[in-house]
Order: structure tokens, then C-alpha cells, then sequence
């Protein structure tokens, strides 16, 4: 080594001198970067060396392991296979208790929002009969349960508690072949009677021969039964077959749709409106006004014609629109209108609908309705003028003693009160 | 003056390749003067801006004293004294006028470099090997993208080799006699 030293010894320190030079330069240069063009070159050197290295490492631990160390292969795939298993599983209770959730949740909101009031019970068993269809859940007459009282879900009605034990009730489906309630279609208005048939379909006895209804029409309770209050979901028509005397209607019911694990007790019904969008949307056609009798003119408490239901039909629809709410649209629980508004002035005032007072009448109140113009002859037209009424009551209805529950809105007939709607409507 | 040899350039005789002694004042006096007349003369006389006197220096004591590694320490300590004097990087004129020294010495090794004619055309060699290496590196490790006058280099080249050859000459008067 010493020899070759002295041999290139010239040349080696010409090396050296440039070498050292060159670092001198290359520390102080910068590159378009901004970085020192010795960090530049010292990576440049050395990465292409690091990457072969890191190329034959990788190679070579890949190619022992992908082909020569395969001895724990058979090991590792089982218990893969076997962790796949318990995932799956895993998986499926996930799921499993993410659909419990959510009927909770619909539970909730649908105690929330409906006016009678209710409690949550949990399916624990069902009978032992094969032909009955009954279940057992976990509310009894500890928790306030009584016999007789309905059983519902967001979906629908269930049906009712036959038997209340302390810690549990026994409640009879409505696809029970003893289990009856009263319905009525949402179109039509048809009257009937549900009654199970021990399948999945249940009847709707008693509908007259000539009472249309058809298939995918809902059916609603009728709150005739004084178990079921009036407004609940009960199914969707499936079929119609025109047999004498009666309808033979066939019924899926919308309760048992997602199954049977979370069902809501009615402690204390309230009776709720169906809803009836359609019938509120059509348009009404009035006849027009008889001619003027008199220099005063029409008066327009006696220019509406109709019915006393009509007026007072017209009445609640004027306090709607004043207002500004729709019957029929807004989900139960929502405000209603108030009904106890005293229209003082008109609805709509338009110069033609207003005329000037009398002389001696100026500064005097105006008569409710009365800025309310008849629709000209030949116009069909859904406003009618509105007779004066006293401030709403509430209504009259098949309502069960004490069912009201504090708070709960009043509810009169005919009126397009918002009312639960069936999950999916086909 | 008289220039030994001048019939013929290679040396052939034992004892001719004896290298030159100089005073240690004159190996560090003469390259300082060098360098401060590359700095300051030109402040007052811009023509003189061409002559490249410490090249021409670490020529002569490359030739002179015969040896590759004390040309290379004069050139490298040369070019790092100018580079510190001028605005580029450190090692610039150092690098070249290490190579410089480092050749010109080898040639003192090989030739008589007291002939004057031989001086000239090494001088002139020289010199323009200093520019172009000089443009190498300003390329390669600078990026600097400066031209190459290839015109103006030969031309200040002669001029330099000339200048070269009146330096050697009263550089010659300063070396120590055995």
C-alpha cells in the first residue's frame, strides 16, 4: 500500500486537492432548489446505491418467504378462515343490532309524535298454539297494562292485549283468526271489519257489494271497535274479489312489516283524521249566487249554499289559509292551525270584493266574511265564503273515556288534521 | 540574458533537471504580489484587466521548481487566495490552477522550460487551458451558463504568454544559486 502511495503519489494528491476542492465548492453552491449542491451530489451517490440495496433486500426476503419459508402457510390460511367466520358472524349481529336500533328509533320518534299515549314494550315470546297468533311482551299490568288495550307500531296496528299478567301481557295478533277491528278505507271511506285469518293476509269483512274499493287502497282504523283509535295504519289492499253481498277484501297488514320485536302499548288512544290528501285538493265546484234581492245586495252569509258540515268544511279551510296551513300535509305533532282565530277581516280583499261602506256605516266593524266576493257564475272555485262561526270546540267523536291526553289538540270532524301516513304507500 | 539550451528543449543531461530553489520571501512574496496586482491595478488601469499574473506565477514556479506537488499547493493556494478575492465560490480558480500547477509541473519535469520560445507557446498552453477549464467548471458545477470567446481567449492568450515571458525572466533573477 505504502508503495503503491509513493508510486501515484502525484496523482494522488492531485485527487485529494481536487477532491477537498470540489466539497469546498459543493458546500458552499446551491442548486434551483436552494439546496447545497453537496446534499445534491451526496444523495445522488448514494441513493442509487440505496435502492439497489434495498432491491435485493426486498428480493430476497420476498423470494424466502413467497417460496422457500411457506411451512406456516397451511397454519396462517385456517386461521384466516377461521377469523373470516367470526367476522362474518360478527357482521351479521352488527347488523342485527343496527335494525334494533333503528326500530328503536322509529319507536321513539313515533311516540313522540303521536298524541295518544303510549308505551314501549319488547316481544319476549309468542304462543304456543300453532294456529293462534299470539306473542308476549314485556310490559304487564305492573307497568299499567290493561286487557283490551291496542298494540300498534309506527308501521300499523299490532293488536290487542288479551291477557295482562304482572310482568307481561299476551297480545293477539291481527292475523289471528279471533281478532277483529274496525276500518276504514282512506278513498272511499268504506266501513268494514278486519278480521284475521291465521296468514299473513287478514279480511276486511262487511263492505257492501256496490263500495268501491280497490287493490292498493289503505285501510285505516275506524275507532268504531273503541280499541284502536281512529287514524292508525292498518294495511294495504292486496286483493278484491266482488262476491254477494259483501266485498271479499284482502288485506296485508303494514304492522308486521319489519317483524315483531319492539311494539308500542296504547295506554290512552287518541283519535287522529285519516289523511285524505286528495279529497283535500280537489277543487269544490259552488253554483253561483242567486240574483241580488234588495239595494244591499247579497249578503254572504246567505250566499253560500250547501250544508251546515259544508260551512263549517269552508270555515276551517278559510282559517287554514289565513293562516297559511294546508290540511293535510303536516305530520302529527305538528301545529295546527287555531281554530279559535276570530276572522275580523277578509281573506283575500280585492277592490271589486270590497265595496265602500254605507254612509253611516264608516269606522263600524265588518261582519266576518264579509269582504269574501262569491265566485262569478260559471267559475268553479274551491273558496266559499265562510259563514261567521263561534270559536272551534272540539269535536264530538267515537273518543274513549279519559283517552284524552293532556295537551293533545283538538280534532273535528271532516277536518284535514295531519295524521300518521303509512311507511311505504304503493 | 542567456537562455541555457536553447538549441533544444528536452532534457537529456543528469543534473539538468535540478530543480530551482527560491527564498521563502519570493514563494510567498511573489504570488501575494501577483494577487494584489490581479486585484488593485486594474482598479486604475482597466486595460491591464486581460493579464492573468497569478497564472502566470504558478506557471513559473510549477516549471521551475519541478515538482507536481508543489505546483499543485501553489496553484491550489493561489486559486483559493483569488477566489477569495473575487465573488465566486471557493475552489473555482482553486480547482484550475490546481491542475494548472499540477500539469505545467509535469512538464518542468519533462522539458526545458528555460527556453523562451517554450515558455511562450506554455505560457500561451496554459493560459488557455486555465480559461476553458475554468468555463468546464463554471458549467458543470455551477450552471452558469457564460460563453466561451474563443477569439478573445487566444488573442489575450498571446498577450498573456508574452507578459509571461518577461515575468519568467525577472522571476529567474530571484532564484537562490546552489
Amino acid at each position: 500500500m505504502e508503495s503503491f502511495l509513493n508510486r501515484y503519489r502525484n496523482i494522488t494528491v492531485l485527487l485529494l486537492l481536487i477532491f477537498a476542492q470540489l466539497i469546498l465548492l459543493a458546500v458552499q453552491i446551491r442548486n434551483d432548489q436552494d439546496v447545497r449542491m453537496i446534499r445534491v451530489w451526496t444523495v445522488t451517490a448514494v441513493t442509487p446505491a440505496a435502492r439497489i440495496a434495498e432491491w435485493m433486500r426486498g428480493g430476497s426476503i420476498g423470494f424466502l418467504h413467497d417460496y422457500i419459508l411457506l411451512r406456516d402457510t397451511h397454519d396462517e390460511n385456517q386461521r384466516l378462515r377461521a377469523e373470516i367466520g367470526r367476522l362474518k358472524l360478527e357482521n351479521n349481529f352488527l347488523k342485527s343490532e343496527l335494525n334494533t336500533a333503528e326500530r328503536g328509533q322509529a319507536l321513539a320518534v313515533f311516540q313522540g309524535r303521536t298524541p295518544s299515549k303510549t308505551m314501549a314494550a319488547n316481544v319476549i315470546g309468542s304462543g304456543a298454539g300453532s294456529n293462534s297468533k299470539v306473542v308476549f311482551v314485556d310490559r304487564g299490568s305492573v307497568a299499567g297494562v290493561q286487557r283490551g288495550m291496542a298494540v300498534v307500531t309506527p308501521d300499523g296496528i299490532i293488536g290487542t292485549v288479551i291477557e295482562s299478567y304482572p310482568t307481561a301481557s299476551e297480545v293477539l295478533l291481527i292475523t289471528d283468526p279471533d281478532f277483529g277491528a274496525g276500518v276504514v278505507s282512506q278513498k272511499t271511506q268504506v266501513r268494514g271489519t278486519l278480521k284475521g285469518q291465521g296468514t299473513p293476509l287478514c279480511k276486511v269483512d262487511y263492505i257492501p257489494f256496490e263500495e268501491k274499493v280497490e287493490v292498493g287502497d289503505w285501510f285505516y282504523s275506524s275507532g268504531d271497535d273503541r280499541i284502536f283509535p281512529r287514524g292508525f295504519p292498518v294495511g294495504q289492499v292486496k286483493a278484491v274479489r266482488n262476491t254477494q253481498p259483501f266485498k271479499e277484501v284482502l288485506v296485508e297488514p303494514s304492522g308486521l312489516h319489519r317483524g315483531l320485536e319492539d311494539v308500542l302499548i296504547l295506554l290512552e288512544g287518541v283519535h287522529q283524521s285519516l289523511p285524505n290528501e286528495q279529497a283535500a285538493s280537489q277543487p269544490i265546484y259552488i253554483a253561483p249566487p242567486p240574483p241580488a234581492q234588495g239595494p244591499a245586495g247579497p249578503s254572504p252569509e246567505h250566499s253560500s249554499t250547501g250544508t251546515e258540515a259544508d260551512r263549517l268544511r269552508q270555515q276551517y279551510k278559510d282559517i287554514g289559509d289565513a293562516q297559511g296551513h294546508r290540511f293535510g300535509e303536516g305530520l302529527p305533532g305538528s301545529k295546527p292551525p287555531d281554530f279559535n282565530l276570530n276572522r275580523k277581516t277578509p281573506v283575500s280583499p280585492s277592490p271589486a270584493a270590497n265595496p265602500a261602506p254605507a254612509a253611516g256605516a264608516q269606522g263600524s266593524p265588518r261582519p266576518a266574511g264579509a269582504g269574501i266576493t262569491p265566485p262569478q257564475p260559471g267559475q268553479p272555485t274551491a273558496s266559499r265564503p265562510a259563514a261567521p262561526t263561534p270559536p272551534l270546540s272540539p269535536a264530538p267523536g267515537p273518543r274513549p273515556a279519559g283517552n284524552r291526553a293532556p295537551g293533545s289538540r283538538s280534532q273535528a270532524p271532516g277536518s284535514q288534521a295531519p295524521a300518521p301516513r303509512p311507511p311505504a304507500r304503493e | 540574458m542567456s537562455y541555457r539550451g536553447s538549441d533544444r528543449i528536452l532534457l537529456s543531461v543528469r543534473g539538468e533537471d535540478q530543480a530551482s530553489r527560491f527564498g521563502t520571501w519570493v514563494l510567498v512574496g511573489v504570488p501575494m504580489a501577483a494577487i494584489l496586482f490581479q486585484v488593485y491595478v486594474p482598479l486604475f488601469f482597466q486595460f491591464l484587466g486581460f493579464l492573468e499574473i497569478p497564472l502566470l506565477v504558478v506557471v513559473y514556479f510549477a516549471f521551475t521548481r519541478r515538482s507536481q506537488i508543489r505546483g499543485m499547493l501553489m496553484g491550489a493556494i493561489v486559486g483559493l487566495a483569488q477566489d477569495s478575492l473575487s465573488k465566486a465560490p471557493l475552489g473555482m480558480f482553486g480547482i484550475v490552477k490546481t491542475l494548472v500547477g499540477y500539469f505545467a509541473a509535469s512538464v518542468g519535469v519533462r522539458l526545458d522550460v528555460d527556453n523562451a520560445i517554450l515558455r511562450f507557446f506554455l505560457a500561451y498552453f496554459f493560459f488557455v487551458f486555465h480559461q476553458f477549464f475554468y468555463w468546464v467548471v463554471a458549467r458543470a458545477l455551477l450552471g452558469q451558463q457564460v460563453p466561451f470567446e474563443v477569439q478573445r481567449t487566444f488573442i489575450v492568450g498571446s498577450l498573456n504568454a508574452i507578459v509571461g515571458i518577461a515575468l519568467f525572466h525577472f522571476l529567474d533573477k530571484l532564484r537562490e544559486t546552489p
